[in-house]
């Protein structure tokens, strides 16, 4: 394991902020379960007549999928419009 | 059967995730600079983030298949896992522990135990916390591997060594803020995956009237939908087997506060939240997801057990613990079955590195540097704290392979569960409380509750004087209630003959001598209303005061 972990160099603060929020949880999290949503709305449109009806006849693809995409997009919403803030003195 | 009809759609949803878990990994090195960021994610995280970890820290093996088979097994009446067993002793963690915990700024649980009792009290409790760890965490990986035998016809051995090392990865490169993250992905999919299965489940037994009717006429019967019917003392004729007594004070006391609020690994994660305000609301924020989880654990339990022909047999794949597996196969289709596949892996790999973290936390700071190498810089127990996480996770990889060997998983737990928290809550809760606690009543304490919670259970288990079956839930509540009262009864009467630390030795750990050291990060926006710890808590405790009435 490599541990010689050297001090890093001193990084202003847009870039600090740009790092923070490409690694806010909720971008994280609401990209995949966008993602995950597309592609379940999408099996649940082209699936098979069986892929349609196995949920006791409900298409639970698009129905799970439409739901994740909202969910999802909640997500991307709020960190787009409330960025993480970097504390002074990191 | 169980084998699932699983597509190349299905493997590509479950390869995206382990991408992305990855890539938590590898992107949270880069934050990484000292060993507090690796062991405490650097004190900084908001909130929401560690509330949902506290849960989701949680919400692994014996969550999600343990507590639908004892929906299956038992009814409505394992709600008192969550509304009596849980909810409760977060509320009180929250509002009555955490400032301990934060205030004290301790690193970890067994630190605060050195600075109210002394150091052999710190080590004791490090060492059999680093061990109850492994051995739970080893459990964790062997449920995985025995869900992906079942569900995908890989091997155990395999699937026990690829689990291990995707954990192992992302915990050696980010530390806590990696499986944070992962926790927090990993309850939104848990619930991704749940939520539509058990909606879909009740649609197909006709809805909630349908699924009681079907109830009252399975081998449960009426008493298969009531949580309090039948407690009483000599005469409970309840499904869980237990009376009033045992569920309250065994159950909701001893073993739910000594869980909640001793635990490190879901103390840890309220302790990496970014002030005190913020760590209060943690184990109060992870209070409202965990009143509403049964409805996809116990729900699915009883749904199974109407649905599904011969479970609770004695086969592997007929065991009560298989009753989500079995409606997952049953009713989803390619998609949602990627997605609920995902969801179990990431519930089993989240219990594993919870444990793992806390695993390493304590044996780096409570046993290396506290006893073995003291004096270092903090470069050094960074690197020791990668180095103990990698042998964490190969011990956890032997025991897994000794858990594989025990017939059932859970008997195991429930042992390992009931002699290392509930003695621990007893000596916490005095040691809070009452100020002349001394520093030998808790050593003495703490040593006679472990010894008597292991005594109970081997008299169980050999049907001397207790009459229970050893890995009932009735002999793991009267084993925490014994445990219980013999660490009261010895850390009293120890305390009053040996001599009391002072007064300033005590700032901050005790109730009545306040910490005196100034709050960090304080935000002015904690004094929202809406952040008031006493407020969330009422909250949660009017919410199951409401629910218990419902499901009466």
């Amino acid at each position: 394991m490599s541990s010689s972990d050297a001090p890093p160099p001193p990084v202003d603060r847009a870039t600090q902020r740009r790092a923070a929020n490409r690694f806010d949880i909720r971008r994280l999290i609401g990209g995949l379960l966008t993602l995950y949503g597309i592609v379940l709305v999408v099996v649940g449109i082209v699936g098979s007549h069986h892929v349609k009806t196995k949920a006791a006849g409900i298409n639970i693809n698009l129905w799970a999928g439409l739901g994740m995409i909202v969910v999802g997009a909640l997500l991307l919403f709020w960190a787009f419009t409330r960025p993480t803030e970097v504390p002074d003195a990191g | 059967m169980l084998k699932l009809d699983v597509s190349a759609l299905d493997y590509a949803i479950v390869a995206i995730y382990f991408v992305v878990v990855l890539g938590i990994g590898f992107v949270a090195r880069l934050t990484i600079k000292t060993d507090l960021d690796f062991f405490l994610s650097g004190r900084s995280l908001p909130a929401w983030v560690t509330g949902l970890a506290f849960i989701a820290a949680n919400l692994g093996a014996l969550e999600i298949l343990g507590q639908a088979a004892n929906g299956a097994q038992y009814g409505v009446a394992a709600v008192h896992y969550y509304w009596i067993g849980a909810v409760p002793a977060m509320v009180f963690l929250g509002i009555v522990m955490m400032p301990f915990y934060y205030g004290a700024k301790v690193r970890s649980v067994p630190e605060y135990l050195r600075l109210r009792f002394n150091e052999p009290t710190h080590a004791f409790n490090a060492a059999t916390f680093a061990v109850a760890t492994v051995l739970i965490s080893g459990v964790n990986l062997f449920a995985l591997a025995l869900i992906l035998h079942l569900m995908l016809g890989w091997s155990t051995s395999v699937a026990i060594l690829a689990a291990a090392a995707i954990v192992l990865v992302y915990i050696t490169l980010g530390g806590l803020t990696s499986a944070i993250y992962n926790e927090v992905l990993q309850f939104f999919i848990i619930i991704a995956g749940l939520l539509p299965l058990m909606l879909v489940a009740l649609h197909s037994v006709g809805g909630v009237h349908g699924l009681e009717d079907k109830v009252r006429a399975s081998r449960l019967g009426e008493g298969g939908l009531h949580a309090w019917k039948g407690l009483a003392i000599h005469h409970h004729t309840n499904p869980l087997g237990s009376d009033w007594i045992g569920v309250v004070f065994g159950l909701g006391f001893v073993l739910g506060f000594g869980y909640w609020t001793t635990n490190f690994a879901e103390v840890q994660r309220a302790l990496s939240a970014n002030n005190l305000s913020a760590a209060r609301r943690t184990p109060l924020i992870g209070a409202y997801p965990k009143i509403f989880i049964p409805a996809v654990t116990i729900i699915p339990g009883l749904i199974a057990l109407v649905t599904v022909k011969g479970l609770g047999g004695t086969t592997t794949d007929l065991q009560y613990n298989t009753a989500i597996p079995h409606l997952i196969a049953n009713l989803l289709p390619e998609g949602m079955l990627g997605i609920a596949i995902t969801g179990l892996i990431a519930a089993f790999m989240a219990g594993v590195a919870a444990n793992v973290t806390a695993f390493n936390t304590v044996v780096t700071y409570d046993i290396v540097q506290a006893y073995v190498v003291r004096d270092r810089d903090a470069a050094y127990y960074l690197r020791v704290g990668r180095l103990v996480t990698i042998a964490g996770i190969l011990i956890s990889v032997l025991t897994a392979f000794i858990a594989k060997g025990y017939s059932n998983i859970m008997n195991y737990i429930q042992t390992l569960f009931s002699i290392f928290n509930a003695p621990l809550f007893a000596v916490f809760i005095i040691a809070m409380f009452w100020r002349r606690a001394t520093a030998w009543g808790g050593f003495f304490s703490l040593v006679a509750g472990t010894a008597a919670a292991y005594a109970v259970n081997r008299l169980a288990a050999y049907h001397t004087i207790f009459h229970f079956p050893v890995a009932s839930v009735t002999a793991s509540f009267w084993q925490a209630i014994m445990a219980f009262l013999t660490c009261a009864v010895v850390l009293v009467g120890v305390s009053l003959v040996t001599k009391p630390k002072s007064a300033e030795q005590l700032q901050g750990l005790v109730w009545g001598l306040t910490s005196t050291a100034e709050e960090e990060h304080p935000d002015r926006r904690d004094k929202l209303w809406w952040r008031s710890p006493y407020l969330l808590g009422a909250g949660a405790i009017i919410l199951i005061v409401i629910l218990n009435i419902i499901f009466i």
